[in-house]
C-alpha cells in the first residue's frame, strides 16, 4: 500500500491519493490535503466535510450530491464554489474517505 | 385470517405474488396486491420502440393477467403506509391492516428535479425512453430526422438498468447508418461517470466500442439545468453541450409514498438490508426490486433473483426462524450493441462484470463481456421468458440466484477487498 509525506507526517493512501486508514485523519490534515488541491479551507469547506464525516460513520458511504442537498442543505451550487470541478471527489479526499463510486 | 400485503404490481410484485401464493399456507394467510396502474410494461422494451424494433403490444399487457387468482388484486392508489399501525391507507379512504408488508413500488423518472427540462424542448427536442410515452414520442422525433446533434444522457445515478443508456446509443448508430444518416449525425454520449460504465473493465470495453463507432463521450457532466431557449444542457461547473435532439434519462426515483410515509432516502428509495431484504425501520417491512437503496442494478433480473431469497425469508419470518443472509446482489443484463450482436454481463455485489462464457463453463451458448450474435437472440428471446416465465415465477433451469463464478475469467484485480465493498 503506497504512503506519502504530508505536512510532516507519514499517511497511507492509494493510488490516487486518498487515505486508506481514516484514523490518521485530523483537522490539521484536512487543512494540508485542501492545500495540495488549492483550496484554503473556511467555516463554509468545513460545514461540508463535517457533514461527510458525519454521514460516512452513519451510512458507511460518502454521500452524493442529492444527499449533501436535501439531508446536509447545502445546495449544489456553493458545493461547485467551494470545491471546483468535482466537488464530491475533493471533498471526501479532504475529509479523509474513500474516492466516491456509483457502484450499481 | 393474516394478512400478507404487497405493494406494487410490476416486476418485482409480480413475481413476489406469484412465488407466495406456492409456498404460503393459504388458510392462514390472506395475500393482497396493490397497484394504482392497469398495464404491465414490459420495460427492457422500450429501447426498442424508438426504433420500431417493437410495437406496442409487445411490451404491454394487463397487469391483473399475471397475478394469480388466489391473490385478491386492489387497483388503488396508496395514500400512506403507516409502519408503526402496520396499516396502509388508500387515496379512496379505506384501510388494509398488515402482518407482513412487501414494497414494491419501484423508481420512476423525475424530469422535474432537473431545471428546465419540462419546458419548451420537452417531448419536441428532449425525450426519454424510460417511459412508454417517452419512448413512443421519441420514435415519431427519430422520423422525421434529418441530421444534426444527437446527445443521449444520463442525468443522475443510480438509474433502472444502468446499461440502457448505452444500448440505445449502439442501437441509434446503427439504425442512423442504415438510414443513410450517420454521416450527418453528430453521436455524442454525456454522463456524470468518469467513463461508459459504473464497473471498471466493462467500462474499458464499452469505452473502446464507443470509440470504434465514433461517438464522442462527454463525461463527469453533473447536468445543471437544460436551456431550451438555446438547445443546450448546462452542468453545475457551467460546461455546455449543445443538442438537436436530447435523448435524456432524467433522475430516477422511489415512489412518492415512500416519502410521505417517511420511509425513503434522499432519492425515495427504501433502506434494506442488503442480504436479507428486510426493511431496516421495521421487522415486518421487506422490500424487493427498485424501490430498495441496495447498491445492486435496478434491473428485472435482480428484481427476479431477490424474488427467490425473499420468499424464503418471508416463510422464514411466519415462522419466527432467524432469516437467510443469501442475496449476493447477482444481476444479469444484456447490453444490446447494434447490428444484430450484444454483449452479456453477470456479476454481484463482489465482482464486478468480466470474461468467460455462461451458464456454462467454456460452451455458453452465451459469452459474456464479448459481442456476440447469440447473446443478442438471447436478449430477444428474453421478452417471451420474462412474460411467461419469470412473471409467473417458473423455475429458470441452470440459473441459480447466486451468482456462480465457474466459466469467467477473473483477474486479480476484478474483487474488491472485502473491507471496502
Amino acid at each position: 500500500m503506497p504512503q506519502k509525506q504530508i505536512n510532516g507526517v507519514t499517511i497511507d493512501v492509494n493510488e490516487e491519493g486518498y487515505l486508506t486508514n481514516h484514523s490518521q485523519w485530523n483537522r490539521d490534515l484536512a487543512a494540508a490535503l485542501a492545500q495540495e488541491a488549492g483550496i484554503t479551507l473556511t467555516d463554509a469547506h468545513w460545514k461540508v466535510i463535517e457533514f461527510i464525516d458525519k454521514d460516512f460513520k452513519e451510512k458507511g458511504v460518502v454521500p452524493g450530491m442529492r444527499r449533501m442537498n436535501k439531508v446536509g442543505g447545502i445546495p449544489t451550487k456553493d458545493l461547485y464554489a467551494l470545491f471546483p470541478e468535482g466537488p464530491i471527489k475533493k471533498a471526501a479526499k479532504i475529509a479523509g474517505y474513500p474516492k466516491p463510486v456509483s457502484c450499481v | 385470517m393474516k394478512n400478507l400485503l404487497i405493494l406494487g404490481a410490476g416486476t418485482a410484485g409480480t413475481m413476489m405474488a406469484n412465488q407466495l401464493r406456492k409456498k404460503v399456507n393459504l388458510d392462514e394467510w390472506k395475500i393482497k396486491v396493490v397497484d394504482q396502474y392497469p398495464q404491465h410494461y414490459y420495460q427492457p422494451g422500450f429501447l426498442f420502440l424508438p426504433f420500431g424494433l417493437y410495437s406496442e403490444r409487445d411490451v404491454v399487457k394487463p397487469k391483473r393477467k399475471f397475478i394469480p387468482r388466489a391473490v385478491e388484486y386492489v387497483e388503488a392508489e396508496v395514500d400512506q403506509i403507516e409502519a408503526e399501525n402496520n396499516k396502509v391507507i388508500l387515496k379512496n379512504g379505506q384501510h388494509l391492516g398488515y402482518d407482513i408488508l412487501i414494497i414494491a413500488t419501484g423508481a420512476k423518472t423525475a424530469p422535474d428535479q432537473t431545471e428546465g427540462m419540462l419546458d419548451g424542448d420537452w417531448r419536441n427536442r428532449v425525450f426519454d425512453f424510460y417511459t412508454f410515452e417517452g419512448a413512443a414520442s421519441l420514435r415519431r422525433a427519430l422520423e422525421n430526422w434529418k441530421g444534426g446533434r444527437l446527445v443521449v444522457h444520463i442525468s443522475e445515478l443510480p438509474i433502472k438498468c444502468p446499461v440502457a443508456p448505452l444500448e440505445f446509443t449502439f442501437l441509434a448508430d446503427w439504425w442512423l447508418t442504415q438510414r443513410g444518416l450517420r454521416d450527418k449525425t453528430e453521436l455524442v454520449f454525456v454522463t456524470p461517470l468518469s467513463g461508459a460504465f459504473t464497473k471498471s473493465i466493462a467500462s474499458q470495453v464499452l469505452g473502446h466500442l464507443l470509440d470504434e463507432k465514433k461517438i464522442k463521450v462527454v463525461h463527469d457532466f453533473a447536468i445543471g439545468s437544460v436551456d431550451h431557449e438555446k438547445h443546450r444542457i448546462v452542468s453545475w461547473d457551467e460546461k455546455e453541450v449543445a443538442y438537436d435532439l436530447l435523448v435524456t434519462v432524467p433522475t430516477n426515483m422511489g415512489d412518492a409514498v415512500i416519502e410521505r410515509s417517511g420511509l425513503g432516502d434522499e432519492l425515495n428509495f427504501v433502506p434494506t438490508d442488503k442480504q436479507t431484504l428486510q426493511a431496516r425501520a421495521r421487522d415486518n417491512i421487506f422490500v424487493i426490486g427498485d424501490a430498495t437503496d441496495l447498491p445492486a442494478s435496478k434491473a428485472g433480473s435482480v428484481a427476479h433473483f431477490e424474488s427467490e431469497v425473499l420468499s424464503k425469508n418471508i416463510l422464514h419470518y411466519i415462522k419466527g426462524e432467524p432469516l437467510e443472509a443469501d442475496f449476493d446482489g447477482h444481476a444479469n443484463c444484456f447490453i444490446e450493441s447494434g447490428y444484430g450482436k450484444a454483449f452479456l454481463l453477470d456479476f454481484n455485489y463482489d465482482l464486478q462484470p468480466v470474461p468467460g462464457t455462461y451458464p456454462l463453463p467454456g460452451v455458453g451458448p452465451f459469452s459474456l463481456l464479448k459481442e456476440s450474435r447469440v447473446n443478442h437472440w438471447g436478449k430477444l428471446a428474453f421478452r417471451q421468458i420474462y412474460w411467461n416465465v419469470l412473471l409467473k415465477a417458473l423455475p429458470l433451469p441452470g440459473i441459480g440466484h447466486l451468482m456462480s463464478r465457474v466459466g469467467k475469467q477473473i483477474p486479480a484485480d476484478a474483487l474488491p477487498l472485502k473491507a471496502a465493498a
